[in-house]
């Protein structure tokens, strides 16, 4: 990442905001003016990580456009908490597309834009992970390979909560969920399935693929923000803890999307083109264990009988991240 | 109801929804106490003032400090910073380098001149007896409070123990002088050279409303030591105040220090400085046991002073004194072992603590414990209008501890001459290390202060500690946690995912709007300072 980490203003870039930065220096969210795109009133759960990563997003995005923006929105937790006819708690122009279409809506909001001539109004698509990774995905592989304007966010709270909870291919392995329980010789969701639709977006070298939490809001917003700088297809993947599907307390739904990070299971990065060009480091690395043990969805990993070997193998998944993604800072980096 | 094509509806909302009743618990924005303002005897708002500093605003944190203590640049100097010992940073990486800001604050404000102005005259008059810290600290709060003050100094110079008790090489003399004089600029009235000797007579010749006394504990005890040559013992208090005039004190080459308070390490740095070759603290317990500060002793020791311990001296012969070695008993108390030996001294001094000095309080009558002056919650003697501080008051022995004694006795005194009892504002609960999310603070290590060169130090008196410079003490400004205490960095009112925090604007903090916040608890988890808690909802 090309952002470089402001030190020693008591708490640099890591907080929200900072009086001790200049007001470029600030984020979004820190501002009295942000849009506030998803506003008070809507019908998410307690702790919502999904709500504050579409407000995030979207607040940075409008930002970013100077306002002349529209989102698309796939049928999901997102679409159904924030407008149940006739409210909307979206303050921006805003439309609802099918569960498996919204790329395709979106790019031909794009198209008509470009029609009429409105260039300087863009595009965004924005769906869960079932949308996204699972219904979604033809219309979205599609979108990428046409390298349509239109930048498409996923909310990746790895299943699809708002029908109960099932499984989607963005559920992590060993995952308890209405549709794979913790019953049997292994439970909860299989190991060795599922997909990592970053890389498959990367694979379809468009030009801009990126991660991202709502731990970091400065990286989140960087992302987007220079997403927006962008023609073309772009991806921003974002993960955004559930509590009411991960069985986790409203008021560690931030903290765990830290865990996730700080563990290696959730890797922050960024591509242009297909070639990764930036990694978020881990800070101060945990053990997978820290990460799981506040979901409930990952109890039977821990009670009546401590899961060892499927702890070791979760955590070869994260240390196989590490690897791969070079999330450690090493010696000769500093 | 004329829409473009395909719109069918106006622009909704969902502002209707109030979210809010879902909630079984409450957010609430709260100050904490710091550990660093809660262990600062002198009960100055140090979170407060490093707020100011770190914003670069050294004036105002300049005077937030000054509104509970108005030497800083001493203090800064000579106060042995239980802060920094107390400071939540000390436990993520090191404690924040308070003393050294407070010290970077004073010097500045004499540099460039800062005043502070009376308050309104209240028409009351109240005698000082003593400049020393607790004399001065006390004439300058009642002067901010308008009362008249007069102050009494039996010495030709005011500073008290600061003056006559504090080495040079801690406490250079022309910053005790500045700070005086500006406390003098409020209006002060300074006299020096004026033992009283009859209180209450100096009280009514001179119509006084009230009277702060703050002499000090001044009589070096002694210790029955036979000697064959009695003038080579000589007492701490003695030396430290002859260093003063022009005639320095003789001790000679191999100087015996006996006793364990900073005042011996005090004196067994001076006797380096002084030329001595061979300059030994005796004690008659272990270090650990000591009361001298650990940092004081390090130094010495960096300076060549030696220690024994576990010993007491028996008997002072011409040129040499026998001690005798102790063992702690269960308890851990010293007894004598019997095994003894002889050790070459030209002088020794005693330094095993200080009498407050009766004599002029026989008038008076007042009510003694434990050889210290009486006195109540708001530091009055039984003695109505006549209030104390101090050494001469019990409590620790430090320069922090009289300044806040003359604080708190200013505040008490100007109640008592409007006819009302003195309030302590009730303390806020505790801000602990575990209130913190210090996930948030950058890592940063503390600046160390530069030392004089050890050469320098065993044969000077210059100051032994230098101060920071405007960067780096900016630098230390800004590694404050500010714990239990809003520093506004925006975290609650970004990571609410239902806009429920209002943020206000700068300096104005935030506020919660209860019609919507759910009461999902991420603001109080994210807090990286504890500045917000849980409290449930009444049903």
């Amino acid at each position: 990442m090309k952002t470089s980490h402001i030190k020693f203003y008591q708490t640099g870039t890591y907080t929200v905001g900072n009086r001790l930065l200049s007001d470029a220096d600030r984020s979004v969210q820190s501002t009295m003016e942000r849009t506030n795109s998803l506003n008070s009133g809507h019908r998410a759960c307690q702790g919502c990580g999904e709500a504050l990563g579409a407000r995030y997003a979207i607040d940075a995005a409008m930002r970013a456009t100077g306002n002349r923006l529209i989102a698309a929105n796939a049928t999901g937790c997102l679409e159904v908490f924030s407008t149940p006819y006739p409210e909307t708690s979206w303050q921006i122009p805003w439309i609802h597309s099918l569960f498996g279409n919204t790329a395709a809506v979106a790019t031909g909001v794009a198209a008509a834009l470009k029609v009429q001539g409105r260039d300087n109004t863009r595009v965004v698509a924005q769906g869960g992970d079932g949308g996204t990774t699972d219904i979604g995905f033809g219309c979205l592989s599609g979108m990428f390979e046409r390298n349509d304007d239109v930048l498409y966010i996923c909310y990746d709270n790895e299943a699809y909560m708002n029908t109960g909870v099932q499984r989607s291919s963005a559920t992590p392995p060993a995952a308890r969920t209405a549709t794979t329980q913790a019953v049997g010789r292994s439970p909860g969701n299989v190991f060795g399935q599922g997909k990592n639709v970053p890389l498959i977006a990367m694979a379809h070298e468009i030009p801009y693929v990126a991660t991202a939490s709502v731990a970091d809001v400065r990286d989140l917003e960087d992302k987007v923000t220079k997403a927006m700088a962008i023609s073309g297809a772009r991806y921003v993947h974002i993960l955004v803890p559930c509590p009411l599907g991960w069985g986790s307390a409203p008021h560690d739904t931030i903290k765990l999307a830290r865990l996730a990070i700080e563990s290696g299971l959730f890797p922050v990065f960024e591509a242009e083109h297909g070639e990764i060009t930036g990694r978020r480091h881990i800070r101060r690395q945990v053990p997978v264990e820290d990460y799981l043990r506040p979901q409930k969805r990952f109890a039977h990993l821990f009670k009546p009988v401590l899961q060892t070997d499927r702890l070791a193998a979760l955590q070869a998944v994260a240390d196989r991240n590490i690897r791969r993604f070079d999330l450690l800072e090493r010696e000769d980096q500093v | 109801m004329k829409k473009p094509f395909a719109i069918t509806l106006d622009v909704g909302s969902s502002l209707a929804n109030l979210t809010g009743s879902w909630r079984t618990e409450r957010p609430v924005y709260l100050d904490r106490l710091p550990p660093c303002n809660a262990t600062c005897a002198a009960g100055e708002d140090i979170q407060q003032w490093l707020f100011h500093a770190e914003e670069g605003a050294y004036e105002t944190a300049w005077r937030v400090l000054m509104h509970d203590n108005p030497l800083p640049a001493v203090m800064g100097r000579v106060c042995y910073h239980p802060c920094e010992s107390a400071c939540n940073r000390g436990r993520l990486d090191e404690s924040v380098g308070i003393n050294s800001v407070e010290r970077f604050l004073g010097d500045q404000a004499l540099k460039e001149g800062w005043q502070i102005a009376p308050g309104a005259d209240t028409g009351k008059r109240v005698m000082v007896v003593g400049s020393g810290p607790a004399g001065l600290s006390a004439a300058y709060h009642l002067r901010r409070l308008g009362h008249a003050v007069t102050v009494f100094e039996a010495q030709s110079a005011a500073g008290g123990m600061m003056r006559y008790g504090i080495p040079q090489y801690r406490l250079p003399r022309d910053v005790l002088d500045g700070e005086i004089a500006r406390i003098v600029d409020m209006g002060v009235e300074l006299r020096v050279d004026a033992e009283v000797s009859d209180l209450v007579a100096t009280m009514q010749a001179d119509g006084f409303d009230a009277c702060f006394l703050g002499v000090g504990a001044q009589i070096g005890r002694r210790a029955y030591i036979p000697a064959g040559d009695a003038n080579r013992i000589t007492d701490a208090v003695s030396v430290l105040h002859g260093m003063a005039g022009d005639d320095k004190p003789l001790l000679g080459r191999r100087v015996v220090v006996y006793g364990g308070g900073n005042t011996a390490v005090d004196v067994a740095r001076t006797a380096r400085r002084l030329g001595a070759e061979e300059s030994i603290i005796v004690y008659r317990r272990t270090a650990d046991k000591m009361p001298a500060h650990a940092g004081e002793v390090e130094e010495a020791v960096e300076e060549g002073v030696k220690l024994k311990w576990l010993t007491t001296i028996k008997a002072a012969e011409s040129e040499t004194i026998t001690v005798e070695k102790m063992e702690l008993d269960d308890a851990g108390f010293p007894q004598p072992t019997g095994e003894f030996e002889v050790m070459p001294a030209d002088s020794v001094v005693l330094a095993l603590g200080q009498d407050v000095d009766t004599q002029m309080l026989e008038g008076l009558d007042l009510e003694m414990e434990h050889g210290s002056v009486k006195v109540d919650a708001g530091m009055m003697t039984d003695h109505a209008g006549v209030f104390a501080g101090g050494d001469m008051v019990d409590g620790e022995r430090t320069v922090t501890v009289a300044i806040g004694h003359g604080k708190k006795a200013a505040r008490a005194i100007d109640a008592w001459l409007r006819g009302t009892v003195y309030q302590v504002a009730p303390k806020n609960e505790l801000a602990t290390y575990e209130r913190l999310n210090t996930w948030y603070y950058s890592d940063a290590e503390k600046t160390v202060r530069p030392v004089l060169d050890l050469i320098r130090r065993q044969s000077t008196f210059d100051e032994v500690r230098g101060g920071l410079d405007e960067g780096n003490a900016l630098y230390e400004a800004r590694r404050c946690l500010s714990c239990g205490n809003c520093f506004e960095c925006d975290t609650c009112y970004g990571v609410c995912p239902d806009n429920a925090v209002i943020k206000l604007g700068p300096g104005k903090r935030f506020r919660f709007n209860y019609d919507y916040c759910k009461g999902c608890g991420l603001c109080v988890a994210e807090c990286p300072c504890g500045a917000i808690k849980m409290v449930p909802e009444a049903v």
